[in-house]
Formats: structure tokens, sequence, C-alpha cells
């Protein structure tokens, strides 16, 4: 019995190791993918960049114009993080076995904030694209829509997770809905809570380069503005003061963390 | 002596194949300690769980004060958990707030929904929230948030959460199962005390068939959701254990009385 046993969990990670390598070998065959050349190629890649790809004087002078791209860029993230938290935080009280009030909000609120979540912000900038066309107003309701079904679903799970033992004794002490609500899933939850929301700000400022680049708006238009113009100098300038700002804002967000958990 | 709480042919079933209980009967006086045992997942919690409805009984009637609580609308039901303090085996606290605010949510049950969501309590109740806890000996620690304390502390403050109710019963749901000894000790010495000094009824759910013996004036004794024994704790025998437990719990009782002797 127990040799059977071992020898059972064995070969199932041989069929997985196999399966793994057999899904690899096929994915390189259909796709003409050259192994050797992928590598060989990074070198080159490395050595293009090295020469072309870095800032120079006459990128520095454009550094106001990134700056102030920069900004807008920065606060249409904070802005649809925050306002797409308040929604997420409505649904997920729906939604969560916790709070919610009945199966039908609740599946109904699930499905919502899985439907938003499933379309990435790409898709979501091309869709918008249409209605709103060259917009700001494109960009924030990409990032927005994205981070709406994002955070309903990890506000539920955090609101699940830390509140349902003082739900409970609320409930025993014949408290009504919104009392319970406000003095005990809100004061358990909210560092979960501030610290998803913070962790959408970092993401969505790095998605906002990307959907610049597609709506057309903020720093990701004048990264492909300049890319196209073949002003790699320019671009690359705008490269390092958007992985500065990724820092900063981890920075930022980490020490926030510290302080709140 | 008045009956405070009766169960009349109470069922609960929690799907097809699992019933948790079954057609249980007994009565509690008013002002009496009475502690449920028996092993574990033969009903004890359900049991509690029905007469405040956080669980709702299949069938039967559970009559406290008079009345049946299990046609009580939400209205009337909420009167009713006001009523009836509950204690938890893991104290359910709001752990990030302080013990002052954690005692005040007792008062949440009388509150008109905007006070309770602001948190506004009157002088009156902070008043009583403090000489609750200056009883329990926590007055040291009201601004202390509930997160720094020790596991007999934080049940203590449930204990106050549950008193400020100013309830006619308290439930108490295998309150010293996470507990050490001495602060179980603690914990069981103040719900004897609150029993006898407030008059307030106390149905206790223990593990420790010791602790039962030595607190209660009634034992009630559940398997596989039927009650089999209830009677008071002197006339807990060798018997009367292994129709409760099983046949092993004899000798468990014996280790448990050297335990504690110490």
């Amino acid at each position: 019995m127990l040799d059977k046993y071992f020898a059972k969990k064995r070969r199932d990670s041989l069929i997985f190791c196999a399966i793994m390598i057999s899904l690899t070998l096929g994915a390189i065959i259909i796709t003409e993918y050259d192994v050797v050349k992928g590598f060989t190629s990074i070198v080159k890649a490395a050595e293009w960049t090295s020469s072309n790809f870095y800032p120079d004087e006459k990128a520095m002078n454009r550094l106001p114009d990134i700056l102030d791209s920069l900004t807008e860029t920065v606060l249409v993230s904070i802005a649809a993080t925050t306002v797409a938290a308040l929604f997420a935080l409505l649904f997920a009280m729906l939604g969560s076995s916790t709070t919610g009030v009945s199966g039908v909000f609740s599946s109904l609120s699930r499905g919502v904030a899985s439907l938003f979540r499933n379309i990435d912000v790409a898709a979501w900038s091309m869709i918008l694209l249409f209605s709103f066309g060259q917009n700001v107003l494109t960009g924030y309701f990409a990032l927005f829509f994205g981070s709406f079904g994002f955070l309903t679903r990890a506000f539920m799970e955090a609101i699940d997770e830390v509140s349902s033992s003082s739900v409970e004794a609320l409930r025993a002490t014949g408290a009504s809905y919104f009392s319970i609500i406000f003095q005990s899933v809100i004061p358990t939850s909210v560092p979960l809570l501030l610290s998803w929301i913070l962790f959408m700000v970092e993401t969505n400022i790095r998605h906002a380069t990307i959907v610049g680049i597609l709506t057309g708006t903020g720093i990701g238009f004048l990264f492909s503005l300049y890319y196209k113009s073949l002003n790699y100098s320019s671009a690359s300038l705008l490269v390092i003061v958007i992985v500065i700002t990724i820092l900063l804002i981890e920075y930022i967000s980490n020490y926030i963390r510290r302080v709140i958990l | 002596m008045a009956t405070l709480l009766e169960f009349k042919n109470v069922s609960k079933q929690y799907s097809k194949d699992t019933k948790a209980l079954s057609d249980v009967n007994f009565a509690v006086n008013e002002g009496e300690f009475v502690s449920i045992i028996g092993p574990s997942g033969a009903g004890k919690s359900t049991l509690l769980r029905c007469i405040n409805r956080m669980i709702e009984a299949s069938s039967g009637e559970i009559i406290f004060d008079g009345a049946n609580v299990t046609e009580f609308k939400i209205r009337e039901l909420k009167r009713l958990r006001t009523r009836i303090g509950m204690i938890f085996q893991h104290y359910n606290l709001v752990n990030r707030l302080s013990v002052i605010e954690n005692v005040l949510h007792g008062r949440l049950g009388y509150k008109s929904t905007l006070a309770g969501v602001l948190g506004i309590y009157n002088e009156e109740e902070k008043r009583q929230a403090y000489s609750i806890l200056r009883i329990l000996g926590l007055e040291d620690h009201i601004y202390k948030r509930c997160d720094q304390l020790s596991g007999g502390q934080k049940q203590r403050v449930g204990i106050a959460r549950a008193l400020v109710q100013d309830p006619k019963m308290l439930l108490c749901d295998e309150p010293i199962a996470s507990l050490d000894p001495n602060a179980s000790k603690i914990i069981m010495d103040h719900l004897r005390n609150i029993s006898s000094s407030m008059g307030i009824t106390v149905l206790i759910n223990l593990h420790q068939v010791d602790v039962a013996i030595k607190y209660s004036d009634r034992i009630i004794g559940v398997n596989k959701g039927t009650v089999v024994y209830d009677g008071p704790p002197e006339e807990i025998k060798a018997n009367e254990l292994r129709s409760i437990y099983g046949i092993e719990a004899e000798e468990l009782l014996v280790n448990q009385g050297a335990n504690h002797a110490g």
C-alpha cells in the first residue's frame, strides 16, 4: 500500500514533467521559433541599445515636456484607481459572503467584476477609443474599468478573510447592517484595502504607458511620438523617467504599508 | 424559579444526511449556570446559536422569556439579540480598535442606524462600559488596541462587550478552549460571579468535563444531536460519561482531574 502510494506520486510527477516538455517543444515547432537565434540576438539588442538608446543633451531640453505629461499620467492613474476603489468597495460588500445581502446580488456583482477583470486594459483602451476618441478620458476609463474588476475581487476576499468573526459577534448583539459595516468590516479590513489600492496605483502607472500608446494620451503618447520619429535619445530619457517614477511610487507605498499595518 | 429558556422538540438539519440536532428538549431557569458538554461535532455550537437565531432551527419551538423566538420577525429578532450576550472561542473582537470601542459595540443593538454607523455613544453608556471593565480588571487597558492584549484579556473584553448589553442571558461558545489553565480559571470565575451576583443566566459549551462539574448548577450532555444527560454535576459518573463521550472518557476525566489539581 505504502509502496504503491509513493510509486503513484513519482509517476504523477513524471507525467507532469513530460507534459510540460512536450508543450514547450510543441510551441517551439509550431511557431518556428529558433531558440539559438533568440538567445544570440539578445547580445545584438544590447549593442543597439547602448549605441542609440541613451539620453543626450537635446533630450534633456525636452525634460519639462516629459515631466508635464508624466504628471498627467500619474494623476490620471491615481484618480482612476481611487474612484474605481469606491465602486469596487460597494460591489465587494454586495458580493462577499460575510456582508452580502442575498445570493442574487452576490452572483451578479461577482459576474460583473469578473467580466471587467478579464478584459485587459489594452483591450479596454481599444474598445473605448471608438466611443471617446483620442482623449484623456479614454485612458482614464480604460484604467478605471480594469482596476474596478480587479479591486472588487481583491476586496471581496479581503473582507471575507479578516472580518467574518467580528461580523458574527456584532450580528449577535442585534446591531443593524450598516452599523456592522462601519464598526466592524471597515475598521478590520482597511489596511488590506489600502494595500490593494496602493498596489493598483503602481500597476496603473505601469499600464498607463501602454494605454497612452494605444489611446494617444499622456506619457505613452509622447513615447510613441519620439520613437516613431526616430528620436531614440528622448525616448530613452522618457523610459528612465518612468522607471524612476515607478520605483519612487513603490517606495512610497511600501512606506505607507509599513505604517498602517 | 421561573423558566427563562425552553427547547421543545428542536431539530436542525443542515443537509439531507447531516442532522445536527434531533428532537432536543430541555429547560433553563432564570439565573441558572448550565454547561453543555459533549464530543466535537455533537451539535453544541448549533444548539447555542439556535437560541439567538444565528442559525435557524429546522423545526420545534424555542421559548425565551415567554415568547417563541423561531417566529420572530426581523425587528423582534434584533430586540431579542440585544437581550442575549454572546461570547466566542476566538473572542471575535475588532482587533484594530481599542478595548473601550469593542466593549461599546455591545450597545449597537440599541442604536439607530445613523448613531451606530457614526459610533455615537452617550455619557452613561461610556460610564457603564468603564465600570464593567473595572469589574473585569481591565481598567488599565481601556485605550489599548485589542491586538496588544493576551488571550485571557481578549476574552474579558468579549465578556465586557456582552455585559454592556444588559443581557438576561449569556451564551458562551467554548470560551476557554483557546486559553491556558490560568486564564481559563480567571474567565470561569468571572462567568460564575456574573451569574450569581448579577442574576444573569449562563449557558456555556465546554470541552473540559472537570471545569463543567466544578462550576455548573446543572449539566446537559449532548451526543450526536440528542440530549443524553440532563442533571446535577454531582451525578456525572463513569456511566454517564460513557453515554456522552463513548468508551474512553473515564480515563480522560481522571487525567484531567490530576492536571487541574495543582
